[in-house]
This record gives structure tokens, sequence and C-alpha cells, in this order.
């Protein structure tokens, strides 16, 4: 494995939310009012360490890599490729062969559909999703099941906003591929990684798990989860726009033809025919998102030194104190979407209140500085689950606390006043 | 920043609280057309009846949307309703002209980008209270979702007959 990781940082018992805000410098005091963060789910703030690190490498090392003899050519493809091994470790992968950097989580499931797909699935054969899906792996496999005819398979979704497992075995019967979320969007659910896994290869499928949401918030062993591939996206764990990551196993990805032609994922190249590059570069067509790569592998410098474990119990907490308090103060008018629990859920919550619109909902809170997402969550089919066109979703990390939750409940109130009908 | 009074100005309040025209028509006779935003998923269900002289006889709004949406979609029926249809037409360029402005600029699905010219003698009366929504781009699609639906409702019923 390339770069090492420091492991010198003491470990991290509970989380400093006070010294970590001060880490970000969004959150400095240039603003006109305190801002209330809340929407994490759709993109993270940015700490410090990220921002310094990919300055510095602009600064002092920027050329393109692979290739290149000079020092900072070297120096450059020494830092990306250190970046994957950093990236790799974190979410327990055993191979830096086994981790190709993408643009985001989206293009990671478009890879899987059109190299893995194409390759594997012919008219009538079966992929199984679930309604609780981003569109993002939804879109993918729609547009395949255009072009190839191949059949979808969709798990539902309980009224407690679980996975419906109650007919799993008969819809994973004869299906060659499933692909899920580690952890909804919309709802929060933490889906039961392993047991899905295992069920699907007991089915003589493969594994797909969508963890854009999951890698920013737990400790990620991917071995242990039992995919076979697994995608998250930078922007959403504290790392630069741009670059995502698609890990999967080298047997499978070894097998699976190129996605997108072109520099760089190329041994050799005639006029009449090429020779793809070996893993993970076969996958990387031209110049990779060099410094995205260095800024992600800051920030999760930065997860490391607050400690994903410690990360997971502070969102616990905040989010058990959001949904008890909220309910408190609010009764009725206030409604979770998704399981009430804190150990089967994330810090996403998505939220009715007095049956005002999501988008005035954040509308009117937007005047207090606090930042809500409303709308679909690029998550159509569960809308129509919900039987709601939309919802407000609220949604924490390591810079939030319960005064944020406090001053979204504030803010409520003002909506309600505002609307009340 | 503008302030939230120049969005939810009173009578945008009162169309949301109170909304005109809720409900169906039988289709047919009426025409029943569905419009949506694809930002937020609201969708509207305009109904319409168009007489033998040409008027908006009836009218009738379905759908769920935020606040912007609905009482647009209210205040449009209750402007629409009894007029021609090229009078409805007019007024409805007359809207779109008073949101063009940032529709225009902000794209999306392309059914707001013709930056229709008004006509001076329009007059939009209640309809002028959603110009707030103005300094509000990203809340401009909602106001114009039913005026949308309903240029689409009107060719529909005018190709059909
Ligand atoms: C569960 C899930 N999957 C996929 C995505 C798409 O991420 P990106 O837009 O970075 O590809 C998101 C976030 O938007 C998400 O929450």
């Amino acid at each position: 494995m390339a770069a090492a990781l420091s492991t010198d940082s003491p470990p991290t018992v509970g989380l400093d939310v006070a010294a970590a805000r001060a880490d970000f410098p969004i959150f400095d005091a240039r603003h006109d009012r305190r801002l209330v963060f809340l929407d994490t789910a759709a993109s993270s703030q940015k700490p410090r360490a990220v921002l310094d690190a990919m300055t510095e490498y602009y600064e002092t090392t920027h050329a393109n890599v692979h290739r290149g003899v000079y020092d900072l050519a070297e120096r450059a493809t020494a830092m990306y490729e250190g970046a994957r091994g950093t990236i790799g470790r974190f979410i327990g992968a055993t191979s830096d062969r086994e981790v190709l950097f993408t643009k985001n989580v989206t293009e990671a499931f478009n890879l899987i559909a059109h190299s893995w797909g194409r390759s594997n699935l012919r008219a009538g054969d079966a992929v199984l999703l679930t309604e609780m899906e981003h569109h993002a792996n939804l879109v993918p496999w729609l547009m395949l099941a255009e072009e190839r005819g191949i059949e979808l398979r969709y798990l539902g979704v309980t009224d407690e906003g679980e996975l419906d497992l109650s007919d799993l075995d008969a819809k994973l019967d004869g299906a060659k591929l499933l692909s899920f979320t580690a952890m909804s969007n919309v709802l929060g659910t933490l889906n039961p990684v392993r047991q899905l896994a295992d069920a699907a290869h007991a089915a003589g499928a493969v594994v797909a798990v969508d963890g854009a949401q999951y890698v920013p918030h737990t400790t990620t062993d991917v071995a242990a989860l039992g995919a076979d591939l697994f995608a998250f996206t930078g922007h959403k764990m504290l790392g630069p726009t741009g670059i995502g990551v698609l890990w999967g196993r080298e047997e499978l990805l070894e097998a699976m033809p190129p996605f997108l032609g072109g520099g760089d994922m190329i041994r050799d190249v005639r006029l009449d025919g090429f020779t793809p590059n070996e893993l993970p570069w076969k996958f990387e067509a031209g110049t990779p998102p060099i410094a995205e790569a260095v800024g992600l592998a800051a920030a999760v410098g930065e997860l490391e030194r607050y400690g994903m474990d410690a990360i997971r119990a502070h969102e616990q907490r905040v989010t058990g104190y959001a949904i008890s308090s909220l309910q408190e103060r609010f009764g009725d008018d206030f409604t979770v979407h998704g399981p009430r629990s804190i150990e089967r859920r994330g810090g996403v919550l998505s939220f009715a209140f007095k049956a005002i619109h999501p988008h005035d909902i954040s509308q009117v809170l937007n005047e207090s500085g606090v930042c809500v997402r409303a709308g679909h969550h690029c998550a159509k089919p569960l809308m129509r689950r919900l039987g709601v066109g939309a919802t407000a979703r609220a949604s924490f990390y390591v810079y939030n606390d319960t005064d944020d939750v406090d001053a979204l409940a504030d803010a409520l109130d003002d909506a309600a006043s505002m609307f009340a009908l | 920043m503008p302030g939230l009074e120049d969005l939810y100005r009173e009578i945008i309040l009162d169309h949301y609280r109170n909304p005109r025209n809720r409900g169906e028509l039988d289709i047919p006779p009426a025409h029943r057309t569905e419009g949506f935003n694809p930002l937020c998923g609201d969708e509207i269900v305009v109904y319409v009846s168009v007489d033998d002289d040409d008027r908006v006889a009836e009218i009738k709004i379905g759908g769920q949307g935020c606040s912007i949406s609905q009482s647009s979609a209210s205040m449009m029926s209750a402007a629409v309703k009894g007029k021609t249809l090229d009078e409805a037409r007019a007024l409805t360029r007359a809207f779109k002209a008073l949101m063009s402005i940032h529709e225009t600029k902000l794209g999306g699905d392309g059914s707001g980008t013709d930056a229709p010219t008004p006509d001076p003698e329009v007059k939009l009366g209640d309809l002028e209270a959603l110009q707030g929504v103005v300094k509000f781009p990203v809340r401009i699609k909602c106001a114009t979702l039913s005026w949308n639906t309903l240029t689409q409702a009107l060719d529909e019923v005018a190709t059909a007959s």
C-alpha cells in the first residue's frame, strides 16, 4: 500500500463540537448571522485542512500524473496514488487495485451499469433494487432496462421506513445483481447491508452498495459488509466536489470492460484496436481529479482525527435530541419520516410540519440562517411511496450540535405563525 | 437581502389558505392537463372547459404544492375564468413577463424561456402581488407552474377541436 497514514493522533473520546466547528472557515464570524447548516446530506462543509491540502498541492506540486519523468510530475503522481491508498485503507480495502476514482457516486453507478451491466446482463435478466434508492442507483438501471430489456425488481419500504425483507428471497430468485443504499438519504434508515449481501450471494447475485450516506458517518469495512462493489462520493465526507470512489473486488473489476475510453486507461493503442491498462487505471480515462484526490485524503485524515465511532455516537446523540425535543415541542404537528430508533438510523431527518409545504418551511427557516433542504431529494419513487411530493430534511455532522436543533425549532415556530392555516 | 414579506404577501397567503376553484371537472367534456415542477416535485392539475364562444367556461385546480404554486394557481383560475381564450393567453403573457426576467436565466425545462412581450392593456390586478417572487429566483418556477400548465391545456384544447 502507498502513503503511510499518520497514526500518532490520540484516540478521540467524544466529539468536541466547538473545536470541530473552528476547523471550518465557513462558520467564521464574517457571516451576518450564525450559520445553522443542516444540509450535510446534500453536501458537507469543508475543513481548513482540506482546503489547505489542495492549495498546497497546487502551489507546490502540481503536474499531470503518470508517465512524467521530472520530479514534480513524480511527486504529483505519488500524492495522487498515496491518496488512493489512504482512502482505500479508510474503507478497509486491501489493495489499491480495487480503488477507482470517479467523478462522484453517480458516475460510479453509471460505470457499474455500463461496464458490469452490459457485459453480464441480457434481456430478461433481473436486477433487484429498492424503493428507497437515490436516482443515482435507479436511472442507470432504467436506462439499461430500456436498452437491454432487463427486468428491474424492487424491495419495498415498510411504513416504518425500513426495507421490506419479507419477500427478499423470492425477489432474489434468479436475480443477477442486488444494488441498494447502505443508508437512505431521505429516511436516514440504516439498511442491514451484511444480511442483504449474504442473501444475495446465496442466490448467486452480485452485490453493489451505495455508500454515499454511510461512509461519511460511520466506520466502513467493505469486506465485513460483504459488498462486491461499493461506491461513495467525496463531497459529503468533508472532501471536495468532483471526486467519488468505486471500490470493487479485484476479480470482478478485472473481468469488467473499461467504461470511458481515452488517455491513461490504455496499455497500448493501435489504429485497429487498444489494450486496456491494468487496474485501477483501466477505469480512469483522462486526467484524473488529482487535487480532489489530495483533498479527499486530507478529509479522511480529519475524519480519522475526529474518530468515526465518535462521529457516529455524536450524530446519534444530536439526532435523538432532535427527534425527542421537536416532538415534545410540536406534538403531532411534527412527524418524522423513517425509523425513530437512533440505532437504526443515521443523522438524516426528513420531517413534515403542520401541513406546511417543505419549500415554505425551508424559505422561512432561511430567514434565521437555518439551512435545510426541501424537495424530493432525488428519490422520487420513495416520495410516491411516502405519499408526499416533497419533504423537509435536516441532516447533522461533526459541526452540528443540539443548539442547531434548538435554532431549527425556533425557526419552525416562525413558519407556524406565518402559515397557520 | 429581500425580506420574506416581499414573497409571502397577505393576498398570496389568503389564496393559499382559501384556494379558489379547487376541485375537478368531468372529462370529457372538460380537458385535463398535468404540470410538474421537476425541482420540487410540485404538481398541478388544470381542468378547463371551453364553451362555443371560445371562453374559459369552467376551470378547476388539483394537485399539491407550496404556497407560491398553490396561490398562483388559485389567482390564475380566478383571473381567467369567463375570459376568452385570447384574453387568457394575453394574461398569461403578461404574467410570464412579470416573472420571466429570471426564469429565462434559470433555464430548466424550457417551458418559460420564450420571453413573452406583454400587452400594456392587460391588467394583472391581484396577480401583481406575486411580483416579489422574482427576488427569490428558485421560486419563480413555482409561480409559473400553473400558467405553463394552463397554456398547455389551452393548446391541447385548440388542437383537439
Ligand atoms: C444515497 C445517495 N446516493 C447518491 C447520491 C449522489 O451523489 P453525487 O451527486 O455526489 O453523485 C447521493 C447524494 O446526492 C445520495 O445521498
